[in-house]
């Protein structure tokens, strides 16, 4: 069993990456991510396990560093901020499209534009709905501890190799920033290159040996038909890791009149609402989507047969609140509550916030 | 006498040229004259006879040559438009006993690739880069490029290329040959047989240094588009010794083994 560690959101990022045999981490400076390489780099674990660390020229490079990293069956890794990933999307677009596994971070922080380096979860739609060109799904991991910070790290990369598709964390400013202890597990080695293909080795790009066809990482098809195949092929996959892969958590829904939604720092500051209302008699539950995409819109829409409202609380203006509501589909009251601009609301704002919306208003 | 067959000639001994097996049998989608055949060709012999094949990935762009994996039979990464240095750098790192070429036209390369070819020249990737400058968007129908000539008629400068309205063309390959990193900066052509020659020589230097890891090889080939320029083939050839030789001179421009490289690193150091 793994020792106990304290250490910071980012940190519990780095170390998971050199536990579980990560062999490449391409990143560039942005707050509040940056010691996510800073950590790697005072690690130096090229000296111990083999794994490349490179601060890239930019976030469009260090991408693109993936897509040639992920190409050869390699296990690799970026991180960034809201507007380092913004300059990604095109690079991730190709990712997908290519079906090349990686891990994406997130440390989202509050925007539109240079915004604030102050948490926030407004990169919600970019992350679930796409944000780059095409039809294309991230796998997404919302932690909203730093043991899940660390613990992602290797699930991600799990669920990129099973589905020849990127993974992210969506983490914030809050779990990057803060410190809590976590179980740290044991290292795992990197993949030897005849590990690499047998896992990869029918499509990655190791070099073309006389006894098979040249690989050729790509996401073009410039005929129409032929793309589209593609597409539902790629379609095909979405839906089974949506059958496959759902995750949340529930707190307090057994008897649960109202509920409220919220992944992430939200969830916790959520749980702590919950107590507060149930101390004042409010049957108040929480759902936290683990994935969030997928989203467990089964276990809202079971739940909208329990309860008599919902309330969806982000530090958003109302992204995630949008599949709250697909998912209700109009059986009972959605409403959303949120700070944003890099402001973390309180566990008593979300009290009254559930007491308003209880009352009728929204 | 009896006459002689077709098969008394075929003999090993008597070949003077041959299509190697690196390039497949794909038909080219490339126009008449146009320099990437030329260049791919090229390539493609001195992957054979480095015989590196199942050593070497490449890395294609977004331009006329984006195509250039089925053409060249080893494993490709189709890259992004101007990223192909990044893609190169880290399978590079990841496989360093591996031969690792970027393919970019002058758009994909000096525009919107400029960051990524500059800083991977400058971290003295050990990769390999082919520069197919024809100083024009090729494939997207023919408009100007960051490497157009003043005066150069083109689709989005239709009265030519004026400095004051479009800015002046970049001497990329002068900016890359100052970088430390980089180990071999070259311009060549593929225009006449003698040039192929020395264009070809200069790409089997430019792998080779890859096993010396010494730093970035970067290879210019000078090219024609006759579809972009709207002039044919010959004329292209013509127009190309006449006005892009004169800004884009052929020759070395940096050599590390010649150029006592040691010496001026430990100089910057
Ligand atoms: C991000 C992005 N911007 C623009 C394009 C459109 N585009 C495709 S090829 C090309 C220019 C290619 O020119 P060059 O690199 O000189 O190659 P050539 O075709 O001349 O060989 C452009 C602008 C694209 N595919 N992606
Ligand atoms: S458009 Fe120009 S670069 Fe493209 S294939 Fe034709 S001649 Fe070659
Ligand atoms: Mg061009």
């Amino acid at each position: 069993m793994g020792e106990l560690k304290l250490m910071k959101g980012n940190e519990a990022i780095a170390e998971a990456a050199i536990h579980c045999g990560c062999d490449g981490y391409f990143g560039y400076p942005i707050t509040p991510q940056s010691e996510i390489m800073e950590t790697l780099m005072v690690e130096k674990p090229w000296e111990t396990t083999g794994m490349v660390v490179l601060q890239a020229e930019s976030e469009v490079a260090s991408i693109n560093m993936l897509y040639g990293g992920a190409a050869c069956g390699k296990k690799v890794m970026t991180s960034s901020s809201s507007p380092g990933i913004s300059l990604m999307l095109e690079g991730i677009s190709y990712l997908a499209g290519a079906e090349l596994p990686c891990l994406l971070v997130n440390v989202v922080r509050g925007g539109p534009g240079l915004g604030t380096i102050q948490p926030s979860q407004a990169d919600y739609y970019q992350t679930t709905k796409g944000g780059g060109h095409g039809d294309y799904q991230l796998i997404a991991l919302a932690p909203a501890s730093v043991q899940e910070m660390y613990d992602f790290v290797d699930l991600g990369f799990e669920l990129a190799f099973k589905y020849r598709n990127p993974a992210i964390i969506l983490s914030d400013g809050v779990i990057g920033q803060m410190m809590e202890k976590v179980i740290v597990s044991d290292v795992k080695p990197r993949w030897t290159d005849a590990e690499i293909q047998k896992i990869s080795g029918s499509w990655a790009t190791t070099g073309k040996t006389k006894d098979r066809a040249r690989h050729i990482a790509t996401s073009l098809d410039l005929e129409a038909e032929k793309q589209e195949i593609h597409n539902h092929k790629l379609q095909a996959k979405y839906r089974e890791i949506e059958n496959k892969e759902v995750r949340f958590e529930e707190f307090q829904t057994k008897d649960a009149e109202y509920l409220l939604v919220a992944y992430g720092s939200s969830a916790r500051i959520c749980q702590k609402a919950v107590e507060i209302c149930r101390s004042k008699g409010i049957k108040a539950g929480l759902l936290r989507p683990i994935t969030v995409w997928p989203y467990p819109t089964k276990r809202v829409a079971e739940l909208a047969h329990q309860v008599k409202g919902m309330l969806s609380v982000e530090m958003s203006a109302g992204q995630m609140v949008t599949d709250v509501r697909l998912a209700v589909s109009g059986k009972v009251p959605v409403s959303h509550f949120g700070r944003y601009g890099g402001v973390i609301p309180s566990p008593g704002e979300v009290v009254v916030a559930l007491e308003k919306f209880i009352n009728g208003g929204n | 006498m009896s006459e002689i067959q077709i098969q008394d000639i075929i003999k090993k001994e008597n070949f003077v040229y041959g299509k190697t097996k690196i390039l497949t049998d794909n038909v080219m989608h490339y126009c008449p004259g146009c320099s990437h055949g030329v260049t791919h060709k090229l390539v493609a012999e001195v992957i054979e006879e480095l015989d590196i094949q199942e050593k070497t990935i490449g890395v294609s762009p977004v331009g006329c040559s984006v195509l250039a994996y089925n053409y060249i039979d080893i494993d490709w990464q189709q890259a992004a438009h101007g990223r192909a240095p990044a893609l190169a750098t880290a399978t590079k790192r990841l496989m360093p006993d591996h031969y690792v070429f970027t393919y970019q036209g002058d758009g994909d390369l000096a525009s919107i690739g400029a960051a990524e070819i500059l800083h991977a020249c400058n971290r003295g990737e050990n990769i390999t880069v082919i520069f197919v400058n024809n100083a024009i968007y090729g494939m997207t129908g023919g408009q100007m490029a960051p490497t157009t000539l003043i005066g150069m008629p083109t689709a989005t400068s239709p009265y030519g290329r004026q400095a004051a309205l479009h800015g002046y063309p970049l001497k990329i390959t002068e900016l890359i040959a100052q970088l430390p990193g980089v180990a071999y900066v070259t311009r060549q052509s593929v225009h006449t047989p003698a040039a192929v020659r020395k264009a070809k020589k200069a790409i089997k230097k430019g792998f080779e240094n890859q096993a010396r890891k010494i730093g970035t090889s970067f290879i210019e080939i000078v090219s024609t588009c006759s579809s972009g320029w709207k002039i044919s083939p010959v004329e292209s050839n013509r127009w190309m010794e006449e006005h892009m030789f004169k800004f884009y001179p052929l020759g070395d421009l940096k050599d590390a083994e010649k150029d006592n490289e040691e010496d001026y690193r430990k100089f910057i150091e």
